[in-house]
């Protein structure tokens, strides 16, 4: 099945909880709606003529412009060999969204990957700690205003530019 | 670390032919040096795509084991360690604590950009901007990554520093010694 048709599907059983469908770009995605989203994960993964019986990757990216959160789905089938783009998308204040690792069991370290990097708190999680940074990390890294913290645990974070150091050439002035 | 002038050794050691044997006079840190030089041990510590080129230098070809420098899975074992990649800030804590296994005298080489100053991810928010923040360093490597040779080239002028180093008043200290007057009052 194409997106289209996954689409349709999806919206004859779920109406007004998906979103929209987007065919402009080459990976066409569907977004839906985050408060059904474990209800349709459900169904995309069940029935017998999706079954996207593999989860290949969970992503986050950050609008902040829009002031949101897109969170990424990319399913496989490998019964009837389809793929399938979902999107998400959360408030960046606070987002929260189902977890569906009741559903994909590897979608645990994708969702803990996905809660470091971007702050993404995925409600009703086994296990929702930091991946891959300290546990004692403050902030999110990979959001855009991110800004990185002048000192860990007491090392510095900086390093003098040998060029500076050297005085080969002036440093610009600081403002 | 205090440095010493370069012996020369031919000038601090003469050769005796008695009738007990041959008897050999020497410099004792010259001695203990010679054999110390010889027998480097280093922790296998390798966190990125150095590492790949430490193996390298540790196999057949470029062939460390003939300077006498083998690996050791355990600080304990090892004279010095070899950090080969990137550090991030997770790392890096572990890193000090290996450091702090290691027995002494201890020396640290740091191999790659990455470890001298965090290489190509220096604009990076978790990588260690130079592994020297954290642990002294005796010898840096530079390179993305180096080539056996420059290693093989960094272990021997550890070596050469090895071999300069007053070992006795660095790490044995006046005990040593006074214990050898007590032997010789005893006697
Ligand atoms: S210096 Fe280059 S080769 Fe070495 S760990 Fe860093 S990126 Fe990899």
């Amino acid at each position: 099945m194409i997106t289209k048709e996954i689409f349709e599907k999806l919206k004859e059983k779920f109406g007004d909880d998906i979103i929209r469908l987007d065919e402009s770009v080459k990976d066409p995605f569907v977004v839906v709606n985050p408060q059904k989203w474990l209800e349709i994960a459900k169904y995309l993964h069940d029935d017998p003529d999706l079954y996207f019986d593999f989860l290949m990757s969970i992503a986050g990216v950050d609008y902040p412009d829009e002031n949101l959160i897109r969170v990424v789905y990319h399913l496989w089938s490998y019964k009837h060999r389809h793929m399938l783009v979902v999107k998400v998308e959360l408030n960046r204040e606070n987002p929260v969204v189902d977890s569906i690792d009741s559903i994909w069991a590897n979608a645990n370290w994708l969702e803990r990957e996905t809660y470091d990097l971007f702050g993404v708190v995925f409600k009703g999680s086994r296990n929702l700690k930091r991946l891959l940074m300290p546990e004692d990390w403050e902030g999110h890294p990979m959001r855009k205003d991110y800004e990185e913290p002048k000192e860990y645990h007491g090392i510095s974070t900086e390093r003098e530019n040998p060029v500076y150091l050297f005085h080969l050439v002036k440093p610009p002035e600081e403002e | 670390m205090s440095k010493v002038e370069k012996v020369d050794i031919t000038k601090t050691t003469h050769i005796e032919h008695t009738a007990d044997g041959v008897i050999m006079v020497t410099n004792l840190d010259l001695a203990v040096n010679w054999a110390r030089k010889n027998s480097l041990w280093y922790l296998l510590f390798a966190t990125a795509c150095c590492g790949i080129e430490l193996m390298q230098t540790g196999g057949p070809r470029a062939d460390l084991d003939r300077f006498g420098v083998v690996f050791r899975n355990s600080p304990r074992q090892s004279d010095f360690i070899i950090v080969a990649g990137t550090i991030t800030y997770k790392m890096a804590e572990r890193v000090r604590r290996l450091y702090d296994q290691l027995a002494d005298p201890k020396y640290v080489l740091s191999m790659g950009s990455c470890s001298n100053t965090g290489g190509l991810f220096q604009h990076s928010y978790s990588v260690l901007k130079g592994v020297d923040k954290i642990v002294p360093v005796d010898v840096y490597v530079a390179g993305c990554p180096p080539r056996p040779e420059a290693l093989t080239h960094a272990i021997l002028k550890l070596r050469e520093k090895v071999g300069r180093e007053p070992y006795f008043k660095n790490y044995v200290g006046t005990r040593f010694f006074k214990f050898m007057r007590w032997i010789k009052n005893d006697n």
